[in-house]
């Protein structure tokens, strides 16, 4: 059975709480928290009920289809050494549950390779904890693939860890790091005391190994999301500070920022309905509603294949465990990949998707893309 | 309960165009000039808003530029710093009066 030959390992890290999984929590239940958002009464201009492929059919996009794929993003297990309070995989230190067998690896890179995308997107949890991670990397890399690395800093400060940033270096990877901040405040709130120290710490070593400099085969790409229940600001302007700050405070750099919004599933939806902040949020995403934002959406390029070889048309569903169908209405498992069944795919919507198209109006372009 | 300010009044901000289309036109428009980023960021402007809606005590003024300080990418250090600021100098403008005071008292007191 997948998952069960991984033991529980004790890695250290910041934890902002535990995952919904370990708390029994109803929300742990992708299907429970779908049912969360449909029950928000949640209206649209016109004081209709919101429904999302309605809003694209009125800004006249018609139907949300996926285009050429480009990127083949991989969660290979929610096992994190963090238990961020936003957390969309709900993951964390006990998630060893939720592993990727060697079998789906090795389905995972057969489909790869006729897939015709160019990037890997390696993502968890911390993908670094799975055992089988380096291998993974190089065999995509071997196959000609460029490769990220989904890293959430800290567990580069982690002692088995610590030659990571020189290979991830020396095999070209591209590392795209979550900081939501560039103070401590907001980071650690979000993502748990002792966060931001070792996130610049981890900054440095990636520095020091040649990233975050302009070197494109050494690409330090930085991920913020806002620390609460409000919308991430322009992509631009954030990144100016961003960098800014980070050099003159902590004198670290990296090559460029993603501000993207906070979904509201798993742990953040949780956060959200015990703040009494979901229908306020989602209200606040409804009035970002952004049509401009469509053609720059993951699921236009992406597939999402979950740690058990399902397929996704974006990480988001894959949490809410929304399979990506094939042009005849099929959901496949990795090992039956065929890139021509998926493509120009009607994409799987649900409410959650005003969370990727609230925003980045038109003199702040590119949020999503 | 009755209240002079209602929460769901700020979205309804526009409407005080029904009066004057053309004045409320200018003044949104100028409205919108003023808080794009030019010589300051529009962080830095959305905490001047913020540090001048607690001095001028506008409820709507502070839910509006505190969410937006927010969605600048400030954080409640920085916020609380803003209105420190207008603090300072509402404060300060009151006790800077105290130099008149003093000169009326050093013209009047032994």
């Amino acid at each position: 059975m997948e998952g069960s030959t991984h033991k529980p390992t004790a890695v250290d890290g910041p934890r902002r709480t535990t995952s919904l999984l370990a708390r029994r929590s109803p929300l742990a239940a992708p299907a429970r928290q779908l049912e969360a958002l449909a029950e928000v009464d949640l209206r649209d201009p016109s004081g209709e009920s919101a429904d999302f492929d309605v809003s694209l059919a009125r800004a006249g996009v018609g139907d949300l289809r996926a285009s050429k794929l480009e990127i083949f993003q991989v969660n290979v297990g929610k096992l994190c050494n963090m238990a961020c309070r936003h957390c969309h995989v709900d993951a964390g230190p006990d998630r060893t549950d939720a592993m990727m067998s060697l079998e789906t690896m090795d389905a995972v890179l057969r489909a790869m390779e006729i897939s015709g995308a160019h990037t890997v997107d390696i993502t968890g949890g911390a993908p670094e904890l799975h055992p089988h991670f380096r291998p993974f990397v190089e065999k995509a890399r071997a196959a000609g693939k460029h490769v990220i690395d989904r890293c959430n800093l800290t567990i580069l400060m982690v002692r088995k860890y610590r030659d990571l940033p020189q290979w991830l270096a020396d095999h070209q990877v591209e590392v795209v790091a979550s900081l939501p901040h560039y103070r401590r405040l907001n980071t650690d709130a979000q993502r748990g005391d002792g966060t931001f120290e070792r996130s610049i710490e981890a900054l440095r070593r990636l520095n020091g190994v040649g990233y975050g400099q302009g070197d494109p085969t050494r690409i330090l790409t930085l991920m913020s999301n806002p620390a609460g229940a409000f919308l991430g600001g322009c992509q631009e302007a954030l990144e100016r500070d961003f960098k800014a700050r980070l050099l003159s405070d902590h004198g670290v750099s990296f090559d460029r920022l993603f501000a993207l919004n906070n979904m509201p599933i798993a742990r953040f939806l949780e956060w959200l309905l015990e703040k009494g902040n979901l229908q306020g949020y989602m209200q606040k995403l409804l009035d970002a509603f952004n049509p401009a934002a469509v053609e720059g959406l993951m699921c236009k390029n992406t597939l999402s294949v979950s740690w058990d070889g399902r397929v996704y048309d974006c990480d988001f569903n894959q949490m809410l465990a929304l399979e990506a169908k094939t042009n005849d209405g099929q959901a496949l498992h990795v090992r039956d990949f065929d890139p021509q069944r998926y493509a120009q795919r009607r994409v799987t919507t649900a409410r959650h998707c005003y969370g990727c198209t609230a925003g980045a109006g038109s003199s702040c372009a590119g949020t999503t893309s | 309960m009755e209240t002079y300010y209602r929460p769901e009044d700020l979205k309804r901000f526009a409407e005080v165009a029904e009066g004057n289309k053309e004045l409320a036109r200018k003044f949104f428009d100028y409205y919108g000039e003023v808080f794009k980023a030019g010589a300051l960021s529009e962080r830095e402007k959305s905490l001047i808003a913020l540090a001048v809606a607690h001095t001028i005590q506008c409820p709507y003024c502070i839910d509006a530029y505190s969410s937006d300080s927010l969605e600048k990418g400030a954080d409640l250090e920085q916020m609380t710093e803003a209105i420190h600021v207008a603090t300072a100098i509402r404060g300060g403008a009151s006790l800077v009066h105290g130099v008149q005071m003093l000169e009326h008292v050093k013209k009047q007191a032994m």
